[in-house]
């Protein structure tokens, strides 16, 4: 039951195969069997889920809801919801209970789908291995030894190991697609305005974007349908239309012309992962696409300008975490400055303070220009060099990471080579254009994903290309063994 | 040493608009603390800014009246520091990109002279919340009623050369943000607050001296004092071979002196950067032209009409126009008067007499436009004269009564019968048969000095409400004899 797509569940509930209710019973066992395994759920709602799924079985058996109805879902912990334990992975937020829903929870509850908790995260949505948590580090179910990615390593990881039919992440410099690769899941994020920000605690604005994480490109395309479009709530959120992203996926990809960007396949890539993509590619050419070779010339750069303007934005953002209003206050503070620094020392975690603390040096008064400036202005250039590739092939493809999942505590002394884990991936949120990782085979026991990359908007596309591989392969439908044992 | 004063103003102005600058929230002045807020105000987690466009409107409209350039590219910038009462840890601000440009003002001084002050920009900007001090028991209360309330800076040149222009500055920005409705100008209130910049030169020295900053004064009268406690201070210092430090400074109206906040060296690092959660706002041309065209009466274009249309003197034209409030009930007085001078003259005179003895505001006057013109017609058509249409006013102020009935009530009614007054002249040269003969023997300079006396007793006996404008032929035709 828990490995099947949407659509058949969606038909299941339908033909009264079963019920809601009986499909999270299902999962929230699962949960509660496997999850000690992997600390993937910072919290579990099973009480509201029971009664969501009643009331999504009122709604079928009324012939009403939609695809997402009575379809039990997980939220990363970043999205805020009303009523529920919100804390970013954070102990800053250890008891913060929202009095309001975010936008994308807001869309994906009013579809009927049922909400089965609160995935773990990095901090803050800070990290590429979920090893940044205050919840404690979550495992890859592939293997318990190595991390899901991050920072939606906990939306990666119940996917995986079916402890959800699917899950939204964010994606700030790789955040939905590096997890996706090392879960070996299907992950896209969005075009940045595509997805409504608000109520999603921000790490680094100009970057952040919500997106789905799923078994397959079609179950992204039911949850994506969901969430995107325009919210009044969020300035920077788009008016372009959405587009029907399931009548999409079937178009055939005859024609279709796929860069490869050389600065991809370089120094740093483990070569079976090279090996990998280059198989998945040969796959689209079986299917009628033709490969050319492109370069992104400002790759390089997209790291050291990531890592200023992210710090920059969240040192702002984090502001706000200052003990007055909600979460986190240190105990008797004895003036003001005391409560601020306490208060902030105790809440965040070391890498959520280098950050802040970089980005503040970054912004401060004789160094903007050299480095929040300079970083903008490299951002541009990446910018171009992607609009320049996507007028002349229709998507981009190469690795999500340079490696597959490594193991728990290997990376956590050298921040640098932790940093380097997103070269691949950074420069997308760089540009604002979406990009999707999807299960492309398997090194030794871990699963690889590629990365399909596409122009602004093209949301559409990118789920039709990966759901044509998709049709063809069978990476996305391999389930971890720790899965199989409940 | 002969010193000058250089001072430039930065002037904060509430804009009415009916929501806060980046939430729903409601704007008002008043409430329950912390009634009025929304997430955003909050700084919630997650919550993010809208912009409400009314300010941007308001703001640009600002722009038209101060002859500024429109910045069509505007961006908002995080202003960042740590404060309780600012519930983000950052101000929503403009900094590179400000929505008004440069512009100048002309302002009028009291002898009549222009100046003209530079404009440097206009920004729009989030007012923080209130940290409350009493009542907590050593711990600190926090409204955040306040927080996101939308503001305009309007920040001057350092063109400002003493403090009676730095006053007429502001009363020139006040009088044009009431007028264009973009403030409700209560100063008590704090929706227009001045921070005064302030250094002093040796006379004819180009360079500028150390500046201080007076921080959020808040009122014409405050503004004054202010700045010459200021300059006293700045004076004794540099007399006395000091040098000024460059500070803020808080200016306490009881004592009448202001002293040090902060220094440079502690100023806040406030790593100024675009905010991302806000598109640099695009202005069009046909937006921009729009709200041009649609500008309402400004003061110094509602001065010249009245020269124009009522042939007021510059003067007056200038006083009266100065408020808007003043300038309608002006107007809407004098629709059934019909007479510019005397309304100019009472408005000028009794009426804003009586106001100031009670500290009131115009549109605080118990006798309203309307009414106050029916008075005045009264002595327009010698129904009573001007003194006893103070009298009246008095009891209209109190509430007896409209003037007609309080004119008919009291039996104000002038004599305008020429029979009785020829009467009562005739009894009363009767009765001064001394000071008539006086009269017809002396010579015709001496006459126009003694008819007084005359017009007097023929008040006196009709106690004042004999028409001067009958009496003086008829008295004079009669001491011809």
């Amino acid at each position: 039951m828990f490995e099947q797509s949407i659509s058949i569940l969606a038909q299941k509930l339908r033909n009264k195969d079963f019920s809601s209710v009986e499909l999270t019973r299902t999962f929230l066992d699962r949960i509660a069997k496997l999850d000690p395994q992997l600390n993937s759920y910072i919290s579990i709602s099973e009480d509201l889920a029971l009664k969501q799924a009643k009331a999504a079985d009122e709604l079928l058996a009324n012939g009403q809801g939609s695809s997402l109805t009575g379809i039990p879902v997980a939220h990363k912990d970043l999205f805020c919801t009303q009523g529920t334990l919100t804390t970013c992975g954070s102990k800053m937020l250890h008891n913060f209970v929202p009095p309001y829903e975010s936008t994308v929870t807001q869309r994906i509850k009013e579809a009927g789908a049922v909400m089965l908790g609160k995935t773990n995260m990095d901090e803050f949505a800070m990290g590429s291995s979920n090893e940044n948590s205050f919840y404690g580090a979550v495992k890859n179910p592939w293997n318990l030894d190595t991390v899901p990615g991050g920072s939606s390593g906990g939306s990666a990881a119940v996917v995986a190991a079916g402890l959800a039919v699917a899950a939204t992440g964010t994606d700030t410099g790789g955040s939905i697609r590096q997890p996706a690769s090392f879960c070996g899941i299907t992950g896209l994020k969005p075009t940045y305005g595509r997805v409504s920000r608000f109520g999603m605690i921000a790490f680094a604005s100009s970057l952040d974007q919500g997106g789905p994480m799923a078994k397959s490109a079609e179950d992204c395309a039911h949850l994506l349908q969901t969430m995107a479009g325009f919210d009044e709530k969020d300035s920077t959120s788009s008016e372009t239309e959405t587009e029907d992203y399931l009548t999409n996926l079937n178009t055939p990809l005859t024609g279709l012309k796929i860069g490869l960007p050389k600065e991809y396949f370089g120094d740093g890539l483990d070569s079976q992962v090279a090996e990998t993509i280059m198989t998945a590619v040969k796959e689209f050419e079986k299917l009628g696409a033709t490969v050319k070779e492109i370069s992104l010339p400002n790759l390089q750069l997209s790291i050291p300008s990531y890592y200023v303007i992210a710090p920059s934005e969240a040192s702002s953002n984090l502001s706000r975490f200052d003990g007055v209003r909600f979460g986190h206050r240190c105990e008797d503070p004895k003036d003001l400055l005391d409560m601020y620094m306490r208060t902030r020392a105790e809440g965040f975690g070391g890498e959520v303070q280098k950050r802040i603390m970089v980005g503040t040096y970054a912004l401060s008064e004789g160094y903007y220009d050299a480095y929040y400036l300079k970083a903008q202005k490299i951002r541009r250039l990446i910018k171009n060099d992607f609009v320049a590739a996507l007028s002349e092939v229709d998507v981009i493809m190469g690795p999500v990471a340079p490696t597959t999942a490594f193991a728990i505590g290997s990376k956590t002394d050298d921040p640098v080579a932790m940093y380097l884990e997103d070269i691949y991936t950074l420069s997308v949120n760089l540009a604002g254009i979406p990009a999707m990782s999807i299960p492309a085979g398997f090194v030794g026991d871990m699963p690889v994903g590629l990365q399909i990359m596409g122009n602004y908007f093209a949301e559409a596309k990118l789920l039709n290309v990966a759901h044509q591989f998709q049709q063809h392969t069978d990476w996305h439908l391999q389930t971890p063994t720790m899965a199989k044992g409940a | 040493m002969n010193w000058e004063v250089v001072i430039g103003l930065e002037i904060h102005t509430q804009l009415s608009t009916k929501s806060k600058l980046f939430s729903g929230a409601a704007v008002g002045f008043g409430a329950e603390p912390n009634t009025q807020t929304t997430l955003v105000d909050l700084g919630m987690p997650g919550a993010l800014p809208v912009l409400n466009k009314e300010a941007l409107r308001m703001a640009v409209m600002f722009g038209h009246a101060i002859n500024a350039e429109i910045g069509m590219h505007s961006v908002f910038a995080r202003k960042n520091y740590f404060y309780p009462d600012l519930p983000k840890g950052y101000q929503t601000s403009q900094m590179d990109h400000p929505i008004v440009g440069k512009g100048y003002l002309d302002v009028m001084l009291d002898d009549g002279s222009t100046s003209r002050i530079g404009i440097t920009r206009a920004h729009l900007e989030e007012d923080a919340g209130k940290s409350l001090h009493e009542d907590f028991q050593g711990m600190t209360g926090i409204d955040l009623n306040r927080s996101s309330t939308p503001l305009l800076e309007i920040v001057s040149e350092p063109d400002i050369r003493s403090a009676k222009e730095a006053v007429a500055y502001v009363k020139m920005i006040h009088s044009i943000v009431t007028y264009l409705g973009i403030c409700d100008g209560n100063m008590a209130e704090g929706s227009m607050r001045c921070d005064i910049n302030l250094s002093l030169r040796p006379k004819g020295q180009e360079e500028y001296g150390t500046r201080t900053e007076i921080k959020n004064v808040n009122s014409f009268r405050f503004i004054e004092k202010a700045i010459y406690t200021e300059i006293e201070r700045q004076a004794d210092i540099l007399e006395d071979g000091g040098r000024i430090i460059q500070e803020t400074r808080l200016y306490d109206p009881d004592k009448n002196e202001t002293r040090s906040m902060r220094s440079k060296e502690d100023a806040n690092d406030y790593r100024y950067f675009p905010c991302p959660d806000l598109l640099p706002i695009e202005l069009t041309q046909e937006y921009v032209d729009q709200i041009k065209a649609n500008l309402p009466e400004l003061p110094n274009q509602k001065a010249a009409r009245f020269q124009e249309e009522y042939k007021l003197s510059e003067y007056d034209a200038g006083v009266l126009s100065a408020s808007r409030a003043m300038a309608d009930y002006f107007e809407q007085a004098n629709e059934s008067v019909k007479d510019a001078k005397l309304t100019a003259n009472w408005v000028m005179g009794e009426l804003s007499k009586l106001l100031n003895q009670e500290q009131l505001e115009i549109t605080q006057s118990p006798v309203n436009a309307k009414a106050f013109g029916e008075l005045l017609s009264r002595v327009q058509d010698n129904t009573i004269n001007g003194k006893t249409a103070k009298d009246v006013l008095q009891a209209m102020w109190n509430d007896e009564g409209s003037a007609d009935e309080i004119i008919e009530a009291k039996g104000l009614k002038q004599v305008t019968d020429t029979g009785a007054i020829e009467a009562m002249i005739q009894e009363i040269l009767d009765a001064n048969a001394t000071q008539v003969e006086q009269y017809r023997s002396a010579d015709p300079d001496k006459q126009k000095k003694m008819i007084g006396f005359f017009v007097g007793q023929v008040m006196k006996a009709s106690q004042g409400k004999a028409n001067p404008g009958i009496v003086n032929p008829i008295l004079a035709k009669m001491l011809k004899g």
